[in-house]
């Protein structure tokens, strides 16, 4: 499979009043197109960093993250954030267009995209409330459905389900997971839960702690091939991956 | 509601019946108040407990109203207080926001100029008075400015608050579509503080009136406030007591104004 996303010897270092800080040394990964990989590591590692210099939204002090794809690398990419941020004065139509708006491509055929997305995922009802109206599990589809209809080729989630409770977390995680899969999306996932990494992803990388290095990659496959993430928790082999994934986190207490 | 479909059992039946009650007996009470007021106030006049030469009398106060009113003279003073207070309070919140924008678009700027807006906003502002009207000459555009400096100041350090202190994941968020700083200003910053913006609408329609009152004490041509100081000065307390029960209901019916337009502007946003 081709690669969609390659990330060549990033490093990134901030400065402050206190100080340099290393956040990124070095690290080299690439993502193939439709693969769903989860970056992983010890809280405050620099993922979140990663997933910002991936984006564009900063530029790193060294190395290069090259898009193989036909648009223009900010159009590619679409980002799903830690809360669902959806607007509170916009409509659940205006919130899944906002991108079409900044973007300046409001065209019939994108309009009719988004009301398409909306209805396959439930949320047409909704087109005209305001987002007090939905559950968390909701506002979290709603989100991602923002994400969608600006087309990326490239999903980039930032901790998406770390604002929910654990229970909603597990339906929403499914939920959002199914979607994904879907639309046949390539995703890049950060996250600190090994569950949730071992659950959705294809491929595991597990980040050391800061300056972040590649300390290990890890391919999940099971026997019978890709089931939910909710199934997959009581697949055998999950406890497995989860055992070989948190040996290799460094944690300190 | 899931309780709708239940009959309604005799326990609410009681509890609707009192809550009802309650209102109502706040309600008769709250305009009780005001009329018993009035009753005393006539009554000791009458039984001459108090002297109504300096402290008028409510039939006074209605035979003045209707005096000023026949002879074309109070729509006169007040529009020119109205005007004024409109004026003050909607040049003052709109600068203010605009100056916030400003602020909050250049971070040096807002830097700079933090400290002063500190020191202004800690200033009464009616000390400026004279200044203004020195400046500008003794009229109505220099009560307006009056009014405006009163309110424009708050209005900065109100808005530009709310503006920093917009949520920086819903920022983010527009970021990563690729939005520049002026469509973070349209699409999130802006629309997410108009709260704010009609909160501090609500605070300068009370301070325009202090700032007109105080500009028609000083400029004394015409309005309200130059009536309540003529009025004490030719001991005229009739005039004076009239003059502040119109200043006190235009200012509570332009208070309610804003009040319905906040809800209505809230309601069609989904919020309340």
């Amino acid at each position: 499979m081709n690669q969609l996303l390659r990330v060549d010897h990033l490093s990134m270092r901030y400065q402050s009043a206190e100080g340099e800080i290393d956040a990124i040394d070095d690290v080299s990964f690439s993502v193939s197109d439709g693969e769903f990989v989860s970056v992983i590591g010890p809280s405050g590692c620099g993922k979140s960093t990663m997933l910002s210099l991936i984006a564009g939204l900063m530029k790193p002090s060294g190395g290069e993250i090259k898009i193989e794809t036909q648009k223009a690398p900010k159009d590619a990419l679409g980002y799903m954030l830690q809360k669902d941020c959806l607007f509170e004065w916009r409509t659940i139509r205006q919130n899944v267009t906002l991108g079409l708006e900044i973007r300046g491509i409001m065209s019939k055929e994108n309009l009719e995209y988004a009301d398409q997305l909306l209805s396959t995922y439930g949320l047409y009802d909704f087109r005209d409330s305001y987002p007090d109206r939905l559950s968390g599990g909701m506002r979290q589809r709603c989100a991602l459905i923002r994400t969608l209809v600006a087309r990326p080729e490239i999903l980039l989630l930032d901790e998406p389900f770390s604002a929910l409770d654990y229970q909603t977390r597990l339906a929403v995680s499914d939920d959002i997971y199914t979607i994904i899969r879907r639309e046949k999306k390539t995703a890049v996932m950060v996250t600190h839960d090994i569950s949730e990494a071992v659950s959705m992803s294809d491929r595991v990388i597990v980040l050391t702690k800061r300056p972040a290095t590649v300390k290990s990659e890890h391919v999940i496959t099971f026997a019978g091939g890709r089931i939910s993430p909710i199934a997959c928790r009581e697949h055998e082999e999950f406890k497995d991956y989860f055992n070989h994934i948190w040996r290799d986190i460094d944690v300190h207490v | 509601m899931s309780m709708s479909n239940r009959p309604v059992s005799d326990e609410r039946v009681a509890w609707l019946r009192q809550v009802r009650r309650e209102k109502t007996a706040v309600n008769i009470t709250k305009i009780g108040l005001l009329v018993g007021l009035f009753v005393l106030w006539e009554v000791a006049a009458r039984a001459g407990w108090i002297d109504p030469f300096i402290t008028s009398q409510p039939t006074r106060v209605i035979a003045t109203l209707h005096n000023l009113w026949s002879r074309g003279e109070l729509m006169h003073h007040l529009l020119v207080t109205t005007g004024e207070a409109v004026a003050g309070f909607l040049s003052g919140t709109i600068l203010g926001t605009l100056i916030a924008i400003l602020l909050w678009c250049s971070s040096f700027l807002c830097k700079v100029l933090e400290p002063y807006l500190v020191v202004l906003n800690s200033l009464p502002k009616i000390a400026l008075g004279p200044i203004f009207i020195v400046w500008i000459g003794a009229g109505p555009f220099a009560i307006v400015v009056i009014t405006l400096t009163i309110s424009i100041v708050v209005t900065i350090l109100e808005v530009l608050n709310g503006f920093l202190a917009t949520d920086t994941e819903k920022i983010r968020l527009v970021q990563t579509f690729g939005a520049g700083k002026l469509t973070t200003l349209r699409k999130v910053v802006l629309p997410a503080n108009v709260p704010t913006i009609l909160a501090s609408l609500k605070i300068n329609v009370g301070m325009s009136w202090v700032g007109v009152i105080v500009g028609e004490f000083l400029i004394s041509k015409a309005g309200l406030g130059y009536l309540i100081v003529y009025g004490s000065q030719v001991f005229q307390l009739d005039l004076v007591m009239a003059s502040v029960v119109i200043l006190a209901t235009v200012a509570a019916a332009m208070y309610f104004c804003i009040q319905y337009f906040e809800q209505k502007i809230s309601r069609r946003r989904g919020i309340g």
